[in-house]
């Protein structure tokens, strides 16, 4: 049964634009049910402040259901809040407790720019996704579906790697801002099936010299594990090191023979 | 007024033949364009989901300049992307007599015989070739140890024809198009905008010119023209406010195309999902669905007693109501959606609810631990289970689920031909955007397969038949004075908006608009209900033209404003939807009028006044459209009242 949270004070970033000063704005939330998710706290919170004449709270939200990856938010530090497992937009109030102080700020990294409060800018993961975080299989002409089988636990473990819903925790968490766990998800995904076989290597290579464009370097703390609302494992890091070095060899015999 | 009439307006364009031949017919009579010559047409497509990805990347690998606008962050975020259950395909994987004609069927009479049977007929055939594709891919379905694709069922169907990622199908299509159109925008092939929503289209001479577009980072507002514009722009569910859509679902895409000259076809068919979690407070911004698929395991009662406020386990078996199997034995659990809908609602509004607010029913997965064990039932909805229990607080493996319907998918949507083309020409609509092929009501797992369909193997194919004649003649570019006019009136729009300084913000009025909406225009309607609500929504509607107050100004970021304009388009929407549902004087599909049901409450139609498409033009006054009809000529199927019991 649903009790309520008394006198919550919330820390909100307010930025109010890319080059804008940043501030910490505070707000206290007098009573809300734990039934409450925390984005319809915000929610409550917007619909006050535009009453009152005063400028909404900018966040990304979408789905509210944890799979379109659009809600970030640390909160308390903490990349999507204190539950495991668990975005944003899919974290209640009930785990939180009456008197609380809530920080709530953007992705801190350097490589997803602040755009306004707590909205930040993730094209830097569309341009790896361009780089190679496909299959080449043009529309029309493909085989029959079961022609090439594909084995469960191959199947289980390119899924657990398709997971990744592309919100940026994991580089949120990181403290060198890597996005190491986004891209070795992409990687592990198609590079373990059959059919990503073909561009195995130079998908590899295109992906992770684009990741490093943008991103910091991985020194294996683990934190974007642990942040990741879908519990993607620091293995495909493991995964992708060893078909980026293997790729630096292949792709150079490939080039030396053409 | 005659209602049998066909309307001139009207033409589907149906090519000849004999239904399983029209889409070869039509394949071997269209017109192409040689593949050096595509790169001569510019295509415009709005919106990056299923529908829209999957052509953006198609048309672009053709050869066409293609220019994709999403007002996500990025294409990976569209709604799609929320799908859970599965995709249907007439593979036939299980030898369980599936086939093409099957799933035309199913899908025919899901839809209660208010769908353009061609149009099925060509879903059901393309069906078989996107599971190819996707897993070509490397959409990640699930496999047997065998390494074979599995499958499951779904409802409305008594084959297993459903492929699926674990509770994540939708997420793993759209990332399968999503990567597609990456691949594209990578080579320079698509143009990708961005945070660029739709704000009006353009017309010039009778077809469609371009698009006028506003850059959310800035509010900015820009002119685009193109050859041809494809619409994939979602369905209107959110004007019920509380929908399992994502919060920025929308319509105005499809309406402001509406005010433009597209006909909106069949706006009063919304589907209604049986399995959502009820909702807990007035505030709550959205309602989860929990994936159909539950129902293959779960087992729907509610106690018989009214009122009834023991704990599930409390209440012995002799005492439960399990009405779907009892009134529905040969489908049971997998009635169709808007037949299980409707009978959640009867339960609840006996005072048979459960919860706290008695506003739900059981979904009980008892009998299937006690049959598979917990581990196999975690194997097959862990994901669910673990997401109903961080909503509500409460274990599924150790209590029942509580569910109940709630707005999820809408039918209705822009009116188009075989092509794909609404009444505008040179504008087209894909996936929920457009009505084409679920009728009264759409099956579960239809709608991955409609958007791909549409994206991957209709657009590309029918896009060339009108492009043709454009070869080598020149089209008006932005500088033409339409676009100047249509851009002044989107910047006053939104300047009218932005300066609101009423009390309320846009969320309020959107909440009242919806409760009005889902009061009378949802899971069942009245006449008398309907004439309230017509005039209900354009007497609030005044208030939120004097009383909305948005705050952040015309120029930048400003989400309120965004809100504020999505708003105002829901509540012409909703007028027209109330006007539809009002005309509309007969049950079928997600469309109950209480006045029209037999003694025991199910859908009463009628075919002799009713087998059409309501297709309706704007006039500048919401709640008073023109209605055109398209008769609904069935060749291969023949009107069967629709009976799971």
């Amino acid at each position: 049964m649903s009790t309520t949270l008394k006198n919550l004070t919330l820390k909100i970033w307010r930025q109010d634009g890319p080059n804008g000063a940043g501030r910490f704005d505070t707000h206290v939330i007098d009573e809300i049910t734990d039934e409450a998710s925390f984005l319809e706290m915000l929610d409550i919170l917007n619909e006050q402040l535009i009453e009152n004449g005063d400028e909404a709270v900018v966040f990304d939200h979408d789905c509210r259901e944890g799979i379109c990856g659009t809600c970030s938010l640390m909160i308390n530090g903490q990349a999507h809040g204190p539950e495991r497992a668990t975005a944003t937009c899919q974290l209640h109030m009930r785990k939180f407790s009456s008197g609380d102080t809530i920080v709530i700020e953007p992705w801190r990294a350097s490589a997803f720019p602040i755009v306004k409060d707590l909205m930040v800018d993730r094209s830097a993961f569309d341009r790896i996704i361009e780089s190679g975080g496909f299959i080449t299989a043009a529309t029309g002409g493909a085989p029959d579906a079961n022609l090439i089988p594909v084995p469960k636990p191959v199947a289980d473990a390119a899924m657990d790697a398709a997971q990744c819903i592309g919100c940026g925790a994991c580089v949120a968490a990181c403290p060198n801002g890597a996005a190491n766990l986004f891209t070795s998800a992409k990687i592990s995904h198609l590079n373990l099936l059959p059919q990503g076989q073909a561009e195995r290597y130079q998908r590899v290579e295109n992906m992770v010299e684009t990741m490093d464009e943008y991103f910091g370097s991985c020194t294996n703390h683990g934190e974007c594990e642990a942040a990741c609302p879908k519990e993607i494992s620091i293995d495909m890091i493991a995964l992708m090191n060893s078909d980026y070095r293997k790729a630096k060899v292949k792709n150079r015999k490939a080039l030396s023979r053409t | 007024m005659s209602m049998t009439i066909a309307s001139p307006v009207l033409d589907s364009k149906t090519p000849d033949g004999p239904v399983a031949d029209k889409w070869d017919n039509f394949k071997a009579n269209e017109k192409l364009v040689n593949p050096a010559n595509k790169r001569k047409f510019k295509i415009i497509v709005v919106g990056t989901g299923l529908a829209g990805a999957s052509a953006a990347a198609t048309l672009a690998e053709l050869g066409y300049q293609v220019d994709a606008f999403t007002f996500h962050d990025s294409p990976r975020r569209a709604h799609s992307i929320a799908a859970q259950g599965g995709i249907n395909a007439a593979k036939n994987y299980r030898g369980d007599g599936d086939s093409v004609n099957r799933l035309f069927y199913d899908t025919i009479k899901g839809g209660d015989f208010r769908s353009r049977e061609s149009n099925v007929h060509r879903l059901a055939q393309v069906s078989v070739n996107i599971i190819d594709q996707m897993v070509a891919q490397g959409v990640p379905f699930a496999r047997e140890y065998g390494g074979m694709l599995d499958n499951r069922s779904f409802g409305g169907a008594q084959v297993s024809r459903t492929f699926y990622a674990r509770g994540q199908t939708g997420q793993q299509l759209l990332l399968g198009a999503y990567q597609q159109l990456a691949r594209q925008i990578g080579l320079g092939n698509v143009r990708l905008f961005n945070r660029t929503e739709l704000v009006d289209v353009v017309t010039v001479d009778g077809r469609c010119a371009g698009i006028v577009t506003r850059d959310l980072m800035n509010g900015e507002v820009t002119s685009h023209a193109a050859h041809a514009v494809v619409l994939a722009t979602g369905g209107y569910g959110n004007a019920f406010f509380l929908s399992t859509n994502a919060m920025a679902c929308n319509v105005t895409a499809a309406w402001r195309a509406h005010r433009r000259g597209a006909f909106f076809a069949n706006p009063c068919y919304t589907q209604i999902h049986p399995t959502c979690i009820p909702q807990s407070d007035d505030f709550q911004s959205k309602l989860t669905l929990m994936s159909e698929s539950l129902r293959n395991d779960g087992r729907v009662w509610v106690p018989k007693m009214a009122g009834d406020t023991r704990a599930p386990a409390d209440i012995p078996e002799d005492e439960r109501d399990y009405y779907l199997e009892r009134l529905y034995p040969s489908f049971g659990n997998l009635a169709p959606r808007d037949i299980s809908s409707r009978a959640a609602k009867r339960a609840v509004d006996n005072g048979q609810g459960v919860g706290p607010k008695q506003n739900g029913v059981y979904l009980d997965f008892a009998d299937a631990i006690g049959r598979l064990g917990a581990d196999v039932v975690r194997e097959r909805y862990g994901n669910l289970f673990d997401m109903y229990e961080r909503i509500t607080g409460e274990n599924p493996y150790e209590v029942p689920m509580r569910i109940y319907p709630a707005s999820h998918y809408t039918m209705g949507g822009l009116w188009v031909d075989y092509e794909l083309m609404t009444t505008i020409p040179g504008l087209y609509a894909a996936g929920e955007a457009n009505f084409s092929d679920h009728g009264a009501n759409r099956l579960g797992a239809s709608a991955l397969m409609q958007g791909l369909s549409d994206g991957y193997f209709v657009l590309p194919y029918t896009i060339s038949n009108y492009l043709a004649q454009w070869l080598n003649k020149s089209i008006p570019d932005t500088s033409h004075p339409e676009f100047a006019k249509v851009e002044a009136e989107a910047r006053d729009r939104y300047h009218r908006l932005a300066s609101s300084d009423g009390t309320r913000g846009p969320d309020w009025f959107h909440r009242e608009l919806g409760k009005i909406i889902w009061d009378y225009c949802g899971m069942e309607r009245t006449e008398a209900g309907l004439d309230k609500a017509l005039s209900e929504i354009p007497a609030l509607y005044e208030e939120f033209r004097r009383d909305l107050k948005v705050t952040g100004g015309e120029f930048g970021l400003n989400q309120t404003l965004e809100k504020a304009a999505r708003t105002e388009d829901f509540f012409e929407l909703g007028m027209t939807m109330c006007r539809d549902a009002l005309e509309r004087r007969e049950s079928c599909g997600g469309h109950f009028r209480a006045e029209y049901q037999t003694e025991e409450g199910e859908a009463l139609r009628d075919d002799e006044n009713f087998a059409h498409v309501s297709a309706w033009e704007y006039t500048g006054d919401a709640t008073q459209p023109t209605l055109h009809i398209e008769p609904l000529v069935y060749e291969e199927v023949s009107f069967q009242t629709r009976s799971y019991k």
